[in-house]
């Protein structure tokens, strides 16, 4: 009997970043903080949305890609998983409001999902499990935050704002194809925000090696072992991007080359999306990939856990890559903006 | 302006407002946006999604906005001719300097309205520059 993954496949992708943009040095600036001392985050700039936008309004635009390149009609889908930690209401769901706007409504799932920046990947493998058993034909996930930072934090550097999604379904027909997938959890306070709290905390150093390494490490070494694959295997590896350097760490000591992970890293222009982080980077490699290439995809959150999937890119991949806009043409439509307009439009003047 | 944050309000316009729809006259022709139940010249009308692609005919620089609209102020209020219909909507994602009119602008789903800190949020379509 195949492997339930084996049966699932991704139809559409979307990706969506804001067009505004500070870069380190303004806010290095801002602090006083040193040259040294922001270049070791290994980041150039960050994107930020705009005051009328928020985490629903940017999973939206991503969707419309994705569902663009799925070629589908919005009643095909049969849940809509929206992943994200800045969700503008509390309690309400964004996953309805965005199956309303494409058409999805009534007769589907839709359900937040918070799993601090793996939620929309939770997601992605509960979807392989609804699509292979048969019981839904397409799901779409989304992820989506307005990553937020306390003024003054080290994360005012990385948090940034962007959207991923993704249609999945059948195997046949899908522009990639699902090998295996594996999930490691445990219970680590390494960054969380309180009800109620504006700004999140982090554990400082604590993120890095307990959190970040030990997660991402154990699912990618857990599925390579359940595959019977090694690093070299594969042509492209996305981790999880909370900065320009701990991606790049992590892929080094797990043995994967520079070059396999040159094209899925976009936080050094962009900054941490949070749950579209390492999604965004995935858009990005599937806009590049080619017919018969392995990818990597290791998505993080804390609190703490990590997905690994094996992803293998087919021949139909050709015929959607022109159908939406792509990572990098949001990338590029860019414009920048001061620090003062960056509290502006993140809502962070005191009136 | 119409109050556009009731949770009624909300409601009852998401159709038109999340997916750009308008409504189209079967007798005259007509099209408009918001939809109208009846068409000026009398006759019945039927839903259509607009095209989310269109040009800036012309535009309003506000820079002394009202309360609400002062953290996105100056707020830019434009024309914009969809080839079917004109409508006018918030142009976002620009600064005066860089709108003119004959621009090329496309439709973005954003917050319309929000009532308060604690109220119910309106979303609707937007416009922006388009980039190639």
């Amino acid at each position: 009997m195949p492997k339930p993954e084996a049966l699932t496949g991704i139809h559409g992708w979307g990706a969506y970043v804001p067009r505004a943009r500070i870069s380190m040095v303004d806010i290095a600036r801002q602090w006083g903080w040193s040259d040294h001392q922001w270049k070791a985050l290994g980041m150039i700039e960050k994107a930020v949305a705009a005051y009328d936008e928020d985490a629903t309004t940017m999973g939206l635009e991503a969707a419309q890609n994705a569902v663009r390149r799925a070629g589908i009609k919005g009643e095909e889908v049969g849940a809509v998983f929206f992943g994200s930690e800045s969700k503008p209401y509390a309690v309400k769901p964004s996953a309805t409001i965005i199956a309303e706007a494409l058409g999805i409504t009534p007769v589907t799932m839709a359900s937040d999902l918070e799993f601090a920046c793996r939620a929309a990947s939770e997601g992605m493998r509960a979807s392989i499990g609804l699509i292979a058993s048969g019981m839904l034909k397409y799901t779409l996930v989304v992820g989506s935050d307005t990553a937020q930072a306390s003024p003054g934090d080290v994360l005012e550097f990385t948090a940034s704002s962007g959207a991923a999604a993704f249609v999945l379904g059948r195997a046949e027909g899908a522009a990639a194809v699902f090998e295996g997938s594996y999930t490691y959890v445990t219970d680590t306070p390494d960054f969380w925000r309180r009800e109620g709290a504006p700004y999140p905390s982090h554990g400082e150093g604590f993120t890095g090696e307990p959190a970040y390494f030990k997660h991402i490490m154990e699912a990618v070494k857990g599925l390579l072992s359940e595959l019977g694959l090694r690093p070299s295997d594969f042509s492209h590896a996305i981790f999880h991007q909370p900065n320009g350097k701990f991606p790049v760490r992590v892929g080094e000591m797990l043995g994967f080359r520079q070059e396999q992970l040159k094209v899925g890293l976009v936080t050094p222009q962009i900054g941490n999306t949070y749950n579209a982080s390492a999604l965004i980077g995935f858009a990005r490699v599937l806009d590049y990939a080619k017919p018969g290439e392995r990818v990597l995809l290791a998505p993080f959150g804390s609190g703490a856990g990590s997905d690994a999937y094996s992803i293998v890119i087919t021949d139909a991949i050709e015929g959607k890559k022109g159908l939406a806009p792509t990572v990098d043409h949001y990338i590029r439509a860019k414009r920048a903006i001061s620090y003062s307009q960056y509290v502006k439009m993140r809502r962070m003047l005191v009136k | 302006m119409m109050r556009v944050k009731t949770p009624p309000v909300v409601w009852r316009s998401r159709n038109h407002r999340y997916k750009l729809v308008g409504s189209k006259c079967k007798a005259c022709g007509e099209v408009r946006f918001p939809p109208v139940h009846f068409c000026s010249c009398g006759g019945e009308v039927e839903e259509v999604e607009l095209p989310r692609a269109g040009r800036l005919v012309s535009y309003s620089i506000v820079y002394a906005a009202d309360e609400e609209s002062r953290e996105r102020s100056p707020v830019i209020m434009g024309l914009i001719d969809l080839g079917v219909t004109r409508v006018v909507a918030e142009i976002v994602d620009a600064s005066p300097e860089e709108v003119h009119s004959g621009m090329q602008v496309e439709a973005v789903f954003r917050r319309i309205g929000e009532d308060g800190e604690t109220g119910v949020i309106a979303y609707g379509i937007k416009f922006r520059p388009a980039v190639g």
